[in-house]
């Protein structure tokens, strides 16, 4: 028999702890099939980020660093700084990344890093038990805002991924979703390529947003959470290339 | 080489770093210890290594944590506020047993406080301010030949323990200018960094972290933790004792305080007082057996400090209620004169 599909090397050969339907699983197989096509493991080192994701060098079989919530892209640009040769990926939360690391993102991106950040935004904080983040959406119904999200005191869905694309220190960001087959091939070709571009020397910093279902604080069957994303989320976080330099 | 160069404390300990193999400096700028942060930006580049100015003492900490996660030397110097903002990453490299090295030229606080020299983050040095079971190796340099000295020290304990060493030296430490010796130290013979990340060829993968959730593997390993602070005890106090052979009086203090206070015990000698000093040089660990041993004889102690009274809490300790301990200390960028020592140490002497 002929085999069609198969699990990829990088990705470690192990149950995840990941609820079903969680968007984390296909976002880690993208990277692990991204990581052996470029055969960069033995050059590739990773950094986990605290949120549901926190033990994903649990699944991805490369060298990998746990880090402070937030400060992965310090950590990573102390990394790459100091070993020019590898190829350094932080994957992060949207509330690692949007609300704790926000400075910390800003100015790796703004100092022109040579890094590929995996951004999942979820629009909640997951690991906490399903609170507000940054990118919740108006309206959405959280722990932390329990009559839905109101812009007057809680504030509108931060657009990172659009802030960090009018830097010069970017050369690429786009925004994918994990919704359908289809975005999911489309958001393998975006990371792909946010790799190649580091490997390539590109004189800057690679981020690709992943639009990424969290049916358990959702409170959705995972089919409805990946409907939800593309009647919804894309809404507010619209998909598509923002910005792509080389 | 050992040609002798006058040069201020904050330089000289830069270029001893770079001389003790340092890889990596990352930084934000703050008082009184600018002129690291300007010396490493000029050298660094010259000799192809890694500078960067971070957007701030948070992110320059972890910079630090990825740099020596790779097995690289790499360091990070501030004052007081920006020590603060670095205690997050020091449990971090605490908790993923990483080798770093941080400098906190300690200035007037709390808060904003001035930038007049000080003392006053002994706690948080020697009790760590992060969170969690966990010590850093703490250095107290007295003059601007150990500032310098003690950097080379401090890698080597750092890559032999994988542990935090901290150097605490002050404004007048950093901005003082000495005559010193800058020159390549033999380095201790250090183990393997073979969990360092440099990429999974030809090896399983190595992973750096501080998270253990599974019941029981924490505790087991801070058990380790505690376990190699305890060698550390047995094996790396260093701590200077001064005419304490017949001392009655026997002052105890450090860095800069212990500078000025080795003075006034000459004077005090000569005007026929028994005292002496101790000079804690590692404030982690603490010389507290020797302290102890010099109770026996002594009839009293004195501490001094830059501070309100930070150190004389370890002294007490370790006296163990064998003799009094007195406190002298000025604080918020004041600094006890050798006249004002001498008063206490009259004072004592003449309750003798
Ligand atoms: C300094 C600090 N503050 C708070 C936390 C608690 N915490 C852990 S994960 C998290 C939010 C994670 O959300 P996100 O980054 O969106 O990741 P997700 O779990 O949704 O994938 C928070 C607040 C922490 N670990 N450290
Ligand atoms: S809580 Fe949400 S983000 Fe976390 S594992 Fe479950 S589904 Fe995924
Ligand atoms: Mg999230």
């Amino acid at each position: 028999m002929e085999t069609v599909f198969t699990r990829t090397p990088t990705l470690k050969d192990c149950a995840t702890h990941y609820c079903p339907g969680c968007g984390h699983g296909i976002a880690h197989r993208l990277l692990a099939e991204t990581i052996d096509e470029l055969q960069i493991a033995p050059k590739t080192i990773g950094i986990a980020p605290v949120g549901c994701a926190v033990l994903a060098y649990d699944y991805l079989d490369v060298d990998m660093i746990e880090v402070a919530h937030g400060r992965a892209p310090a950590v990573a640009t102390g990394i790459k700084r100091t070993n020019p040769d590898k190829i350094v990926f932080s994957y992060q939360g949207d509330g690692d990344l949007a609300a704790i690391g926000t400075a910390e993102i800003i100015h790796a991106a703004h100092r022109a890093e040579q890094l590929t950040v995996i951004f999942i935004n979820n629009a909640i904080f997951g690991m906490t038990g399903g609170q507000m983040a940054p990118t919740t959406v108006l309206g959405q119904v959280t722990a932390t805002s329990q009559q839905g999200r109101k812009a007057i005191g809680q504030g509108y869905p931060l657009q990172i991924s659009e802030l960090l694309a009018i830097l010069p220190g970017t050369v690429y960001v786009e925004r994918c979703a994990l919704s359908s087959v289809a975005q999911i091939k489309k958001a393998k070709k975006a990371i792909k390529h946010a790799f190649e571009l580091q490997i390539g020397g590109a004189n800057g910093l690679s981020l690709v947003e992943l639009l990424s279902p969290c049916p358990t604080y959702w409170r959705m069957t995972p089919v409805k959470a990946m409907q939800w994303i593309e009647n919804e989320m894309t809404k507010v976080f619209p998909l598509g290339c923002l910005k792509n330099n080389q | 080489m050992s040609e002798k160069k006058l040069i201020c404390g904050n330089e000289a300990m830069a270029e001893a770093a770079i001389i003790a193999g340092l890889d990596a400096y990352f930084g934000y700028p703050i008082t009184p210890q600018n002129e690291v942060t300007a010396y490493m930006s000029r050298r660094m580049p010259e000799l192809d290594r890694v500078f960067v100015q971070c957007e701030s003492e948070l992110a320059a900490v972890n910079m630090v944590y990825g740099a020596v996660a790779t097995g690289k030397r790499a360091m990070t110097s501030s004052s007081s506020p920006g020590i603060s903002l670095m205690q997050e990453g020091i449990s971090y490299l605490a908790g993923a047993e990483l080798p770093a090295v941080i400098v906190n030229v300690m200035r007037g606080g709390p808060g904003l406080g001035n930038i007049a020299p000080s003392q006053a983050d002994y706690f948080q040095a020697t009790r760590g301010g992060g969170h969690g079971d966990y010590r850093t190796i703490v250095l107290a340099p007295a003059n601007v030949q150990e500032l310098a000295d003690f950097m080379s020290l401090a890698f080597d304990l750092a890559d032999q323990y994988r542990i935090t060493v901290m150097v605490l030296a002050d404004g007048i430490l950093g901005q003082m200018m000495e005559p010193v010796i800058l020159e390549k130290k033999e380095q201790r013979k250090l183990p393997p960094k073979d969990w360092a990340l440099t990429g999974a060829k030809d090896r399983k993968q190595n992973i750096v972290r501080s998270l253990w959730l599974k019941d029981g593997v924490l505790e087991e390993i801070n058990r380790k933790l505690q376990k190699k602070y305890k060698e550390i005890q047995k094996k790396e106090i260093l701590c200077e004792e001064y005419e304490i052979e017949n001392a009655e009086i026997i002052v105890v203090a450090y860095g800069i305080a212990a500078r000025i206070a080795k003075g006034t015990v000459d004077k005090a000698k000569k005007e026929g007082i028994k005292v002496g000093l101790i000079r804690p040089i590692t404030l982690w660990p603490f010389p507290a057996e020797q302290i102890n041993r010099a109770a026996d004889k002594a009839k009293v102690f004195l501490t001094v400090e830059l501070s309100c009274g930070q150190m004389v809490e370890d002294v007490k300790l370790a006296v163990a209620g064998k003799a009094p301990v007195e406190f002298y200390g000025r604080s918020g960028g004041g600094v006890p004169s050798d006249g004002e020592i001498m008063k206490e140490i009259k004072q004592l002497a003449a309750k003798r």
